[in-house]
């Protein structure tokens, strides 16, 4: 027996992120100056409520669990037995890559301030956790209503590490280990923590009214545009998305549409299945699947209702919504595929929750509960049409139908949710707690909502959709996308991992 | 001697075990195998990917059997596995030169 030697780049890595830990770790003093800083500025800071900071934690981990076991199921079962522990290993390295990036930098990227760069990207003034503690706060919807930091970190870190385990789907079973793990870390870096930072990078209420209070309290000429300035600087250092008014709850485009249109990129550039077409791709266990799939559903309610930051009224609405078009959407997909073709499917009806709930995603604060389940009766005929006719009018190996069912479904999600939110419909209307330029708040007009709902869309599969296939190539160049012929029919288990999933 | 080696429907398999039991067969072999005859495959679809699947599991059996037993042995398998439907399968008889039993060294008849 021949032992070979470890591969030293792995190790030099770790080398690095060990020193630079080290470094951040020394400068405890820094932190403590900035967050003094905070504290003066707003003498009587709002403490966190022990609801809200027991639901954002709980929240967390449920998300956690759609990554892992959910969604790494939900994938393993549709793929064949040969790929099963490739897949669930990617899945599960990914999540932990992110924990890692999003710790280091990510978090700064997507929520920190940016400076004169705020509308596209956040800065690294929160890099290596600089000023984030156990005492810093985070701002939710609401005026005077606060939740740890921490919390809020965690929270939205779940989100940055299911984001890119979803694009896995479309290229599975026929992609290297390595080039997964580099693409992720590219991707997650150049295309989510920017975009969440457009979307989901708002003004604090308080720092809102703060600003709008001094701004009346002033009372010459010259205070007054100080304090207007001030109050300027505040609304519009925003994430561009959300500055154009674009409704996105829970993440239906910085997550679906995102991955969905990373997904079919890949698939495209990385090309079909060897064998695709010919041979029997049938999933190994629906069994699996269906574990998956409703262990997304249970985590989801983390996910959407989480989104709220707080546990009140609107988390309520956000859960139900959750629950009702996630049942609508199972049921329907069931239904159309049994007219069809001609039988009720388990997968179907495990697809049809999985399209309900992308679909929900965006809409889930801001629909009423009839609007959700129209909304989820909706999106599962349009999916249904793309993984059957489109993808087999176009040829597209996208293995386990991101593009047709998280891009698709996310669309019809942010689309829908630009009509559901009219109060005529049972919506909530456009809720005016920051008071951003142009976000039509208090107003509710289609026309103008559905624009920025469609902005926000064509931004997603433009910026995601080219910046992937420029990191497809990168990656390509650098260690190669695809195994070789042979490695692929032997299955990814053994070539990349060097274990099987079943050992019967 | 004679194999007597049988295709027949996997939910037959009890009912023929019992069969050749009381003919006095003791001892037979059994193997979980996909093949196709006359009886058609079906088809299977997940989500837009159809798949036409030719290849039905069905369970062979084999049993040793001395030459003047092979024609009870037919009958027995033929009765207990039989639903008149295609896909029944089949029979297929094929000359047996040796048997030992392992643990005793006997041969030929007195091994089976």
């Amino acid at each position: 027996m021949t032992f070979k030697r470890p591969n030293s780049a792995g190790f030099l890595v770790l080398a690095i992120l060990a020193g630079l830990c080290a470094v951040a770790l020394v400068d405890p003093a820094l932190a403590q100056t900035a967050a003094d800083a905070t504290k003066d500025a707003a003498p009587a800071a709002p403490v966190p409520n022990k609801g809200d900071v027991a639901w954002m934690l709980t929240s967390s981990a449920l998300v956690l669990m759609m990554s892992i076991p959910g969604l790494a199921l939900f994938y393993g079962g549709l793929v064949r037995t040969k790929n099963m522990a490739s897949v669930l290993t990617q899945v599960f390295a990914i999540v932990s890559m992110i924990g890692v990036t999003w710790t280091l930098y990510g978090y700064s990227m997507a929520f920190s301030d940016g400076g004169s760069m705020t509308a596209y990207v956040g800065g690294f003034s929160k890099a290596f956790m600089h000023g984030v503690d156990g005492s810093s706060t985070a701002a939710t919807f609401s005026n005077g209503v606060v939740i740890p930091e921490l919390a809020y970190f965690v929270f939205q870190m779940t989100f940055a590490m299911i984001t890119p385990a979803l694009i896995v789907g479309a290229f599975a079973e026929r992609i290297k280990f390595s080039a997964v793990m580099l693409f992720i870390l590219l991707w997650s870096t150049l295309i989510y923590y920017p975009i969440a930072h457009w979307v989901w990078y708002v003004a604090a209420p308080d720092d809102v009214a703060n600003a709008a209070k001094a701004l009346a309290a002033a009372t010459d000429a010259a205070a007054k545009s100080a304090a207007q300035a001030k109050l300027d600087s505040v609304t519009s250092s925003v994430g561009w998305l959300a500055g154009a008014g674009a409704l996105d709850f829970a993440g239906g485009t910085v997550v679906h549409i995102n991955a969905g249109i990373a997904g079919l990129v890949g698939a495209l550039i990385i090309g079909k299945r060897v064998g695709y077409g010919k041979d029997l791709m049938a999933p190994h266990s629906l069994t699996m699947t269906m574990i998956g799939a409703s262990l997304l559903w249970v985590g989801w309610f983390g996910f959407n209702a989480g989104s709220n930051l707080e546990a009140n009224g609107t988390t309520a609405v956000a859960f139900v919504n959750t629950m009702v078009a996630t049942a609508g959407a199972a049921l329907s997909w069931l239904l159309c595929e049994w007219m069809l073709k001609g039988k009720p499917s388990l997968l179907g009806i495990c697809s049809g929750a999985v399209a309900g709930l992308v679909a929900v995603t965006p809409a889930s604060g801001f629909a009423g509960t009839i609007g959700a389940l129209v909304l989820g009766l909706v999106v599962s005929p349009v999916c249904l049409f793309f993984v059957s006719s489109v993808k087999n009018t176009f040829g597209y190996d996208d293995a386990l139908d991101v593009f047709g069912v998280h891009c698709v479904g996310g669309i019809v999600g942010a689309l829908g949710t630009g009509i559901l939110v009219n109060p005529a419909l049972g919506g909530v209307g456009i809720t005016d707690y920051t008071n951003i330029t142009g976000n039509n708040a208090g107003t509710y007009d289609l026309v103008t909502q559905m624009i920025a709902q469609g902005k926000a869309v064509l931004a997603t599969l433009v910026w995601s959709g080219v910046g992937s296939a420029i990191l497809y190539k990168v990656v390509d160049v650098i260690v190669g996308l695809r195994p070789s012929v042979e490695q692929e029919r032997e299955g990814l288990d053994i070539t990349d991992h060097g274990e099987r999933a079943y050992n019967y | 001697m004679k194999i007597v080696m049988a295709i027949i429907k996997p939910f037959k398999l009890e009912e023929v075990r019992d069969a050749l039991t009381a003919i006095g067969v003791h001892g037979l072999t059994v193997t979980e195998v996909k093949g196709y005859g006359r009886q058609k495959g079906h088809t299977e679809i997940y989500r837009g990917a159809e798949y036409a699947v030719s290849f039905l599991p069905k369970i062979k059996i084999e049993v040793a059997v001395a030459s003047g037993q092979v024609d009870k042995t037919i009958e027995a398998i033929t009765a207990a596995a039989k639903t008149g439907q295609i896909g029944d399968g089949k029979i297929f008889v094929i000359n047996l030169d040796h048997a030992i039993r392992i643990r005793t060294g006997e041969a030929d008849a007195a091994a089976l």
